[in-house]
This record gives C-alpha cells, structure tokens and sequence, in this order.
C-alpha cells in the first residue's frame, strides 16, 4: 500500500480504479509562415469551433451544477471575443510571421501571467482560465480536437490539474473521485467537484503521477485528504465505514429536518449555528438551523487590508440578515486580538496576549472603528431578526460605556432619517469568570447572554488553550465552569433575560441534559452539527 | 464627456462574471468608456484588461464617458453599476 497526502476540498470517500486523465497536449512548435492570412483564418475557424463547443459544455453544466457554476463558460466565450487576446495573436502572426498555435500559445502565457501576478488569490485562479481557453482554441486548429476519456467502469480520476472544461465533460456518472496533483482550493475544479458532490483532492504532488497507473486500486478519503493506492484490509474497512457512516448522516439529516427542538417531555430549545462568513449560510440553512447564535464579524477585518468600511460591513450583514428571512441573527462586535492579529491595527506585541490588548478592550479604545462597526449593524437591522452581542465584557461599566455608544449611533441615524429596527436585542458573551460572577448586575442591562465556553474554560482554570501540554488539565467539564454557566442562567431568568451557550461545550452531547436542566433556552454549534444535536435533545426526558 | 464616481459595493469586486456583462454592455455604444482605479484606466470593452484592474469591493472607479452617444452611455453605465456592483 502506498499513501499520498494532498488537500481535501470535498469531505466524502471512494473506494475504485485509477484512471490517469489523458490529455491531447498539443505540443506547440514556432514554425515560419509566409501566408498570414490563412494563419488568421485558422484562428477564426478554431475560434468558432471552440465557442460552439463551450456553449454545449455551458449546458451540460447548466443541467449538472446549477447556473452560478455553469457561469465561468459563459465567461470563457467572453474572453475567447476579447479584443486584448485577440489583437494580440494578431499581430504575433503578423508581425512575427508565424503559426497561429504559437500566437495563441504565447498569448495565453502572456494573459496567464499578468492574472497570476495580482494580489487577489481570485484573480489569480483566473490565470487556469486563460490557459483553458487558449488549449481549447489550440486543440481545434488540430484536426481531431476531441478529448476521450471512455470506460465502462466508475473510475478514480488522476491528473496533474484538471481545467473547470476538462472537469464538466467527463462523464459524471462514470466519476468516484478527483486526484489532482496541482491546483488550488480556490480553482472552479474543486467549486465543482463541491457541487458535484464528489470526493476531491487536490495538491497530492508529483509523486501522484509517478507512482500510479490506469487500473491501479485506490481508495480515496476526501475528509483527511489522504489517497492509497493498492490498500490494504485495514485501510479499505476504514473507508467503507466511513462510507455507511456517510450515508447513515443523510439519513439522519433528512428524517430530523423540519422537526421540533424538543425533549420527550416538552422542554424545547432553540439550536442555531456558528459561522465566520457569509458562505456558510448555505450550511445553516441546509441544516435547517433555527438561527444563527454566533457570527464572527473578524472575517471582514480578516480578509481586507484596511478597515473595512461602513457601507462594505453594512452590505455584508444585510446579505446575511435577508438570507436568513427574519430568522435570529447574533452577530459578535470585533474579537481581534490573542490568537487573532491584523496587520493593519497595528497591535504591540503582547507577553500574554489572552489576557490583553483584545475585542471590547480595542473597541472602547479606538471609538472610531467600533462605532463605524454599530452604525453598519444598526443599518443592518431593518432588514432581518437582528441581535448584537459584545465579546470579553468584564465589568458594569464597560457594558455602560457600550450603551452609551450604542444610543449614540441610533441617535444619529434617526437624526439622518436612516432606518433601524427598534426591536435589534443587545447582549453579552459571558466568558470570563468576572462576568458571570456579576452576571445579576449585568442582566438587567441586555437582552441575552451568550456563554462562550472556550475562554470561559480557559479563564477559569487558567488553562492556555494553545498549549496542547496542559490538555490532561483543561477539563471542560469542571464543575467551577458548570456552576458558573448555571449562575449566569439564573441571573438571566431572574432578569427577564433569556441565555445561550456558543461554545465548543455547546456541542458536546454528553452535557445537553445538564444544560437544559439549567434553562439553557439556545444551543449555537457549527451547522453540521445541528441536527445530532436535535436527535439528543429529542431523546432526553428530564422528567426522569 | 461625462464622468461619474462609483464604489463598489459587490463583495468580490469586479470579478469575472460582471466584467463580462460590463463589457458585453459597453460594446452596445459609439462612445469611448473607460475606467479607472488609481491612476490606471482600461477600455470597458475589454474584458481580461477590466479583469486585471482588480477592484475590490469598497474601492471607487472612475467612469469616463466620451462620445456621440455619451449621455446614453453614461446613464446605461450608472444603471450598470448601481445593479450588479
């Protein structure tokens, strides 16, 4: 047996035959012309063979993946007319007095650079674009211009790269999984394969090639991103476990959908999902999540190299309270700091990040980013069920000094006649021992509480959770933790507050009891966590 | 010659897809439209150079429209951008 590691980008298994996608790479040779002008016209004609073909290549996928992925083809017909691309293989012909393929060749190595040299990790996955469009024309000027790629059984497909044409005209009925020993997560061959649900992996390396042949048995665990080939018992009852487990998860997923949050004798709960960006909507609502109980806010800080502005966070949160249609939407104020550093805040180095210069802290700080971040959520909440929660609060008068804010940014835009919705609820993640200790003063002051475990565990048992050494130490279950989370929901009912857990802890299923017993009211895990969660609280009975 | 400002609101910016509709509606008119981003402007007729430009989402281009047809032009611009971008 020999194992190869690339990068998982589609979590499932395949167990079959290897085969090893032959592409007719046409080698391109610069060979003098006299004639330019049938150069030119051969150029035209491979043109429109080409079009042809991706506008039958469009509709095969228009019908296997949906619109929005068909789209790149449509686009490929765009550039394959655009006037750069073709004025320069012109005048390549032309000027140079050579063959149409080298035109085209050297063109596409031209427009293939200048999009792998930009800055944006999406533009530069365009640059596998290019080059599709130019093998496409290449390969027409060629008199058979079709690739094949027949057998009669479900195959394992292995390539160097694979481009997002060559993926869509392999016949999808005849695919377990990709190999690819090149690529990048970002490229529209592992969108597709997503959206194919197929088991994909890209990156395994050069050795892929190397070591494997047609025919070659392989099982392949798009999960842990690991390809065998040849693999032994042991190896193969892991994958086909893996497998019935897969299916067992459908159908699960599919029974517990639409189904109520509630234990056999009544108790119900509202379980909603955690996510860090607007592309994890399709999970939450896929996995019929009833809300959503925690979204991080840093990927907008994350992924900019600047603050991001009012109206940039603004759109960001509409898209996500319209997706979710008037469902609970908590969305977290900035939590940067610790393990979580931009470059352009300019934050000092810290000896015990943890315990310093972080979320709230930076928010009362530096007024300007955290009101350009509340004006943007408060816009925001005319369009959907919105919550705000603030992170790392400690004492009363942090949460006063929050309001005050708060009350100044409606202040404003109901003086600009900018709409807001009354009704947006305010709470605070209680994760610090201090918060819940004065979780009877901090109640009557919000709307909700949200217990984020994580930092609570680690505050509490002053436990680093970076350091894997202290994991024998860092029970999570400690009752000091147990009892703060009972206190806090205590002093939450007493105040007309209702509260929720967010944390890891959230998830673990061996506590779902204890933390309905509490009067626990909302539960927020990953969103494929959502429905395991529902199928435990649907078996606990607290009346025993 | 008419000219108007506009950011982009679009959370990957001008990618791939807008691009192409841009170019695709651009080439419906006479006059010259380009657009520019800090100090490089393209031919909103072509397709990769716009591409190439990468703007991102929050950043402002300037639209320059010169011809016999520009109030046209500009105004299908405007209606361009305020709709997909």
């Amino acid at each position: 047996m020999l194992k190869l590691n690339g990068k998982g980008v589609y979590g499932a298994v395949a167990i079959g035959k290897i085969s090893v996608f032959k592409r007719q790479e046409a080698q391109v040779r610069r060979i003098h012309v006299e004639d330019t002008a049938a150069e030119l016209e051969r150029v035209d004609a491979a043109k429109k063979k080409a079009s042809e073909q991706l506008s039958a290549i469009y509709e095969k996928a228009l019908k296997e993946v949906g619109e929005t992925n068909a789209q790149i083809f449509e686009i490929h017909m765009m550039m394959i007319e655009d006037e750069d691309y073709n004025e320069s293989i012109q005048s390549i012909i032309e000027n140079q007095s050579v063959n149409a393929e080298y035109a085209v060749a050297v063109t596409s190595d031209n427009f293939a650079e200048m999009f792998s040299s930009m800055d944006d990790a999406y533009m530069q996955a365009r640059a596998a674009d290019v080059k599709d469009i130019s093998n496409r024309i290449i390969a027409c000027m060629a008199e058979n211009g079709d690739t094949d790629s027949s057998s009669d059984d479900k195959v394992i497909i292995c390539a160097d790269d694979l481009a997002p044409s060559e993926t869509v005209s392999l016949d999808k009925e005849k695919v377990l999984a990709f190999v690819t020993a090149h690529g990048s997560s970002n490229s529209h061959t592992a969108i597709l394969a997503r959206n194919m649900n197929i088991p994909a992996i890209i990156g395994a390396g050069d050795e892929l090639l190397e070591k494997i042949k047609d025919g070659d048995m392989a099982a392949v665990d798009g999960y842990t991103g690991e390809i065998f080939i040849d693999p032994d018992e042991k190896t193969l009852a892991e994958i086909i476990a893996k497998q019935k487990s897969d299916l067992e998860k459908k159908e699960l997923l599919k029974s517990l959908k639409g189904k109520e949050n509630i234990t056999l004798d009544g108790t119900k709960v509202n379980i909603y999902a955690n996510i860090g960006s607007v592309e994890n909507i399709g999970a939450v609502l896929v996995n019929d999540a009833g809300g959503i109980g925690l979204f991080r806010s840093e990927f907008l800080y994350l992924e900019n190299s600047d603050y991001p502005t009012e109206e940039q966070q603004f759109q960001a949160y509409k898209k996500v309270l319209e997706s979710m249609a008037g469902k609970k939407v908590i969305i977290r104020t900035l939590d940067i700091g610790a393990d979580k550093q931009v470059d352009y805040f300019n934050l000092d180095k810290e000896e015990n990040p943890a315990l310093g210069f972080r979320a709230i802290r930076i928010c009362l700080t530096r007024p300007d980013i955290f009101k350009t971040q509340l004006r943007a959520l408060f816009r925001a909440s005319a369009f959907g069920n919105l919550g705000i929660m603030f992170p790392m609060i400690t004492s009363v008068s942090e949460l006063e000094k929050i309001l005050a804010v708060c009350d100044e940014v409606k202040a404003e835009l109901k003086e600009n006649n900018i709409e807001y919705s009354e009704k947006t609820e305010i709470g605070i993640m209680i994760e610090t021992p201090a918060a819940a200790i004065i979780s009877d003063k901090l109640a009557p002051m919000v709307d909700f509480f949200s217990v984020g475990t994580n930092d609570l565990t680690q505050y509490t048992l002053a436990c680093d959770r970076q350091n894997p050494k202290l994991e024998d130490f860092c029970d999570t279950h400690h009752e000091a933790i147990l009892r703060l989370i009972e206190m806090s929901a205590e002093n939450a009912h007493k105040n007309g507050a209702w509260i929720g857990i967010c944390g890891e802890l959230a998830a673990d299923t061996t506590l779902t009891e204890t933390f309905l017993k509490m009067g626990i009211d909302e539960l927020s895990v990953y969103p494929s966590y959502v429905l395991k969660l529902r199928d435990t609280v649907r078996n606990i009975d607290l009346s025993k | 010659m008419k000219q108007f400002n506009y950011t982009i609101k679009d959370e990957v910016g001008i990618h791939a897809r807008p691009a192409g509709m841009l170019a695709k509606e651009a080439k419906k008119f006479k006059s010259e439209i380009l657009i520019e981003k800090s100090g490089k402007s393209v031919n909103a007729t072509k397709l990769m150079m716009l591409m190439g430009l990468g703007v991102k989402c929050g950043e402002t281009v300037t639209v320059t429209v010169t011809g016999e047809d520009e109030d046209a032009a500009a105004k299908a611009m405007e209606d361009f951008f305020t709709a997909n971008l």
